[in-house]
C-alpha cells in the first residue's frame, strides 16, 4: 500500500465542453444535454447504435470513456466512479410510466437504467473490460475515498489501471470527469492534485 | 394490412431508438432479431409492452413472441387477427 502511483490523463465534459487533459476535443453553445451529446457521437464518428438506447447519464458517461481510452491498449482496468444523483434522473422517467393508474405501461428499455452502475456496464461492454468495477454515491465530489479505493485496487493487484471519476447527470445538469490511475504517469495521485484536476478542465 | 407494416415500421424506428434506420431501410421480412435490425432482448419486452399499450394485445406466453416478432410481417398478421 505504500507504493506510488500516477496518474496517466484526466478529461472532462462540463458545459457544452469535453476535454482530455485540459485540452478541447469538442465544444458546443448546445445547452439542451441530448442534442449536446449527440453531436459529440457524431463529432468522434462514434459508431455504436446501442448510444441511442442509452438513458442520459450512460450516453455521458460513454463518451467520456471514449475520449479517455481512444489510445489505451491495456483492458485489464478497474472502474470506481461517482455522482451524487445516483440514477435519479432516470428514475423520475420510469415513475411516470407507471404513476398513470389508467395507462401504467413501464417501458423495459427505461427502467434497466434505473441504477447508476449500468452505466460501468456500458463501459465495459463498450471497451471490453472484465475487470472490477464500483459505484460509489456522495454528497459531491469525494477525491479521498477515489485515492483509498484506486490505491487499494492497484496495490493488490486486482487490475493494471483504474478508471475513476465523477459522473453526474440530473435534469439536465451534467458534470463528468474521470481519470486514470497506474503505475506511470504525467501527474501525480495525491489527493490535493485529483481535486486540482477535478477543479481545472 | 400495407398500412399496418408501415405503422409498425415507425413505431419500432421510434420506440426502440433506432436512430440510424429508416422506414424504406426495412424490409417486411426482414428479421427483427439478430442479423436484420440487430434488436436485444430489451428490445423484446418493449415489443410485447408496444402490443399490449397500441394494439390492445396481451401475450400470455412471452414466448409466443419469437415466432410473433420473426419480422415486420408476422408481427402485422399477428396484429390483424387478435387486435381489440
Amino acid at each position: 500500500m505504500n507504493k506510488e502511483y500516477r496518474i496517466q490523463r484526466y478529461g472532462h465534459i462540463r458545459q457544452g465542453r469535453i476535454s482530455l487533459n485540459g485540452i478541447p476535443r469538442f465544444e458546443s453553445n448546445e445547452t439542451d444535454f441530448s442534442i449536446f451529446i449527440k453531436s459529440a457521437y457524431k463529432n468522434f464518428d462514434t459508431q455504436y447504435p446501442k448510444f441511442f438506447k442509452m438513458d442520459s447519464l450512460s450516453k455521458l458517461a460513454l463518451i467520456a470513456s471514449d475520449v479517455l481510452l481512444e489510445n489505451e491498449n491495456e483492458k485489464n482496468i478497474a472502474l470506481a466512479l461517482s455522482n451524487r444523483a445516483a440514477s435519479l434522473d432516470t428514475d423520475r422517467r420510469h415513475q411516470k410510466t407507471i404513476q398513470d393508474i389508467e395507462n401504467p405501461f413501464a417501458s423495459p428499455a427505461v427502467f434497466v437504467y434505473t441504477l447508476p452502475n449500468i452505466c460501468l456496464g456500458e463501459i465495459s461492454i463498450r471497451h471490453r473490460l472484465f475487470s472490477e468495477n464500483s459505484f460509489f454515491i456522495f454528497d459531491r465530489f469525494n477525491a479521498d475515498s477515489l485515492f483509498e479505493y484506486a490505491n487499494s485496487l492497484l496495490a493488490n493487484q486486482k487490475s493494471e489501471k483504474v478508471i475513476c471519476g465523477w459522473m453526474e447527470f440530473d435534469q439536465g445538469k451534467y458534470d463528468a470527469f474521470l481519470y486514470v490511475v497506474a503505475k506511470n504517469g504525467i501527474f501525480a495521485h495525491s489527493i490535493e492534485e485529483i481535486n486540482r484536476l477535478y477543479l481545472t478542465p | 394490412m400495407t398500412d399496418l407494416k408501415e405503422e409498425l415500421k415507425a413505431k419500432i424506428i421510434e420506440q426502440l431508438n433506432l436512430e440510424d434506420v429508416a422506414i424504406e431501410e426495412i424490409a417486411d421480412k426482414d428479421p427483427l432479431f439478430g442479423e436484420g435490425l440487430g434488436l436485444d432482448s430489451i428490445d423484446a419486452l418493449e415489443l410485447i409492452v408496444m402490443l399490449d399499450k397500441d394494439y390492445g394485445i396481451k401475450l400470455a406466453d412471452p414466448k409466443e413472441g419469437r415466432a410473433i416478432f420473426e419480422s415486420v410481417e408476422t408481427m402485422a398478421s399477428y396484429i390483424s387477427e387478435h387486435r381489440k
